[in-house]
């Protein structure tokens, strides 16, 4: 086994001169460096220099303190990494997929447009609504077209609004989409069953906030619209989220669905059905393509006919003559991403929804559900669940159990990377303090979701008999205890070591 | 922990009344305490007015983000630049280096602030 406390960055094993392959030698006259003296390049190597062997090493040690979804259960809440089919990979890396170029004549390339019309039309029947556009590149980008389509319909009908709603248990890019789109923000409180209020909430400070209800009476015509999750980031289904969408509508507000969590809807209930105008779909979270460093995310957006003639373009259309990319949208707010989108993910997504077919879609959304129900019933009582209601596809805990015994949040998360185990959310959502946001997905056997919860067992006992033990986790791990209060105050964004020879 | 010329309030703010019109504003020990380490402190321009319990800045640490709220009704007359280098000055001195804003005060002090043993059994109340 490896006996090196830690691999040096590639840069630092650099040996200025060295090469990796055997370069014949030069033959002709030396090029000249026309370039003036300010465009060459100064003395930073762009690339180290080391042999193929130290490349290879390099990244192989690298891999070993890796840990991603081919590891075993990663419950990080909200991110739902479930499984990546590798049937995914081989169609999506299919010459004719893989190869193809996105300038390349329409006719040439019907195949690729009907795959990505497909999915469209998948996307339609999942979300109960009219149209889709495949272009955004993540949940953030998605978010952000939704809510540009929903200011392009304000503009169109000549109104200017300037507040979205969101609840206190919304993701963090909710808030932020809407600043970013121009919006002000006004927070929706919980009510104690960790659902939207309707009724104002007096926290335990005394102080006021006002409900949906008195939002929209005392905003109105001001309120562009509200970004819910659903189910929200809790877990817990919006039960009321038809009487919300009334609510806005009554006000000719819309209602955008941040669809993070649509891992437990899909197959089950549709968004279009109870309201919702328009929403976002991860593919990268819901539809199994790879997840962060693990590929490019999508995002696609679906809409009401009402906001179809906003969506970016091009759309993917269907005529007599076969597919093309419809450009001819004169009120479309324009592209949103190069192209068509991160074309190759949509492959990954439509082959998950072909190979799973409508039947299987609901079949791994129940599971996903039933998984994180489990974790819930073996959990609860060795942690404390703050919020009693129902939950859907992932559940949240709090360290309140534990904190007697000066044990909390971060250090379960350390302790659990000791025990073989990639940790869950930790302190999201900010309404429950010391949040542990657990989701299994539908891809964990019984037997993982068992050692999980041994793992989060034996950390509860340890935190009675050695709490001191838990304060130095991880001691298994590559690296000990990163120093977070540092690293944030004092981030070092940039690698310095570099010194020019 | 809880200095007795200092007001309170319920979202674990501290005023400092200066004598003249002018007040500090910083979060308690208590507060600092149930952040963790704080990172970065957000606060508005000076020349800002704002009422009592509209929101004054934020408070980020490793943990959270946090808002805080005016104590009582004022102009924002300075804030503590200082922090912007040394945010550990909230955890390491709430009360004195890690003070966040210089208040003009305006009207009568808010009636929602707590003294000593108010804001001790609200914290005791809290901690239960």
């Amino acid at each position: 086994m490896l006996n090196r406390n830690r691999e040096p960055l590639i840069f630092e094993s650099s040996v200025v001169g060295k090469v990796g392959m055997d370069l014949p030698h030069l033959d002709v006259p030396e090029a000249r460096d026309t370039r003036p003296e300010h465009l060459r390049r100064g003395p930073f190597q762009a690339l180290p220099s080391v042999s193929e062997v130290e490349v290879i090493r390099h990244f192989t040690r690298l891999s070993h303190d890796n840990y991603g979804v081919d590891d075993g259960i990663y419950p990080l809440g909200s991110c739902t990494m479930k499984h990546n089919p590798r049937l995914n990979e081989r169609v999506a890396s299919l010459p004719a997929f893989a190869e193809s170029h996105p300038l390349s004549a329409q006719e040439d390339v019907q195949g690729n447009l009907a795959a990505l019309f497909m999915l469209q039309e998948w996307l339609k029947e999942i979300t109960g609504l009219a149209a889709v556009t495949l272009q955004p590149s993540a949940g953030a980008s998605g978010e952000l077209t939704g809510v540009m389509l929903i200011r392009a319909h304000h503009v169109a009908q000549g109104a200017s609004r300037r507040v979205i709603l969101t609840p206190d248990s919304a993701h963090g890019t909710n808030p932020a989409t809407a600043a970013m789109a121009g919006y002000e923000v006004v927070e929706v409180p919980s009510a104690p069953d960790g659902t939207i209020s309707f009724e104002d909430v007096v926290d335990h400070t005394g102080k006021h906030h006002p409900g949906l209800i008195s939002l929209v009476e005392t905003l109105g015509a001001e309120i562009a619209g509200a970004m819910i999750t659903n189910p929200n980031t809790l877990g817990v289904f919006e039960h009321r989220i038809q009487e919300v969408a009334d609510l806005l509508h009554g006000i000719g507000a819309l209602l955008y669905m941040d669809g993070a969590n649509m891992n437990a809807l899909v197959g089950v209930a549709r968004p279009g059905d109870f309201g919702v105008d328009v929403m976002h779909l991860n593919l990268h979270k819901t539809f199994s393509t790879p997840h962060g460093g693990g590929g490019p995310g999508a995002g696609p957006v679906a809409c009401t006919a009402q906001l179809e003639p906003f969506l970016p373009r091009p759309v993917v259309v269907r005529d007599g003559s076969g597919y093309r990319m419809d450009w001819d949208r004169r009120q479309s707010i324009g592209k949103v991403h190069g192209f068509f989108g991160n074309f190759g993910i949509a492959i990954r997504a439509l082959t998950y929804c072909l190979s799973h077919g409508g039947d299987g879609l609901r079949a791994a959304t129940l599971r996903a559900i039933v998984n994180a129900n489990y974790l819930r019933r073996r959990l609860e009582g060795t942690y404390h669940l703050p919020i009693q209601s129902p939950t859907l596809h992932e559940v949240v805990f709090n360290d309140a159990l534990l904190s007697s015994a000066g044990v909390h949040t971060l250090d379960v998360a350390k302790g659990l990377i000791d025990r073989g185990f990639h940790p869950p959310t930790i302190y999201f959502p900010l309404i429950v303090p010391g949040a542990l946001m657990i989701e299994p997905t539908e891809s964990e056997s019984k037997a993982e979701l068992d050692a999980f919860v041994a793992a989060l067992e034996d950390i509860a006992r340890q935190a009675q008999s050695d709490p001191e033990a838990l304060h130095r986790a991880p001691v298994r791990a590559p690296l000990r205890r990163m120093d977070e209060t540092t690293a944030a105050r004092k981030p070092v964004l940039r690698w310095t070591g570099f010194r020019p020879q | 922990m809880y200095p007795a010329e200092l007001k309170y309030t319920k979202n674990h703010e501290y005023l400092r009344p200066l004598g003249d019109g002018t007040a500090l504003v910083g979060i308690t020990h208590y507060a600092q305490e149930a952040l963790g380490d704080v990172v970065f402190v957000s606060l508005p321009e000076p020349g800002t007015r704002l009422e009592a319990g509209e929101e004054l800045g934020t408070v980020e640490s490793v943990k959270t983000v946090s808002e805080i709220y005016m104590p009582s009704a004022g102009e924002v007359l300075e804030v503590n630049g200082e922090l912007e280098a040394h945010p550990e000055y909230v955890n390491e001195d709430p009360y004195g280096l890690g003070w966040m804003v210089k208040l003009r005060l305006e009207g009568d002090l808010s009636p929602e602030l707590l003294d000593v043993p108010g804001y001790e059994a609200l914290i005791t109340s809290e901690s239960r």
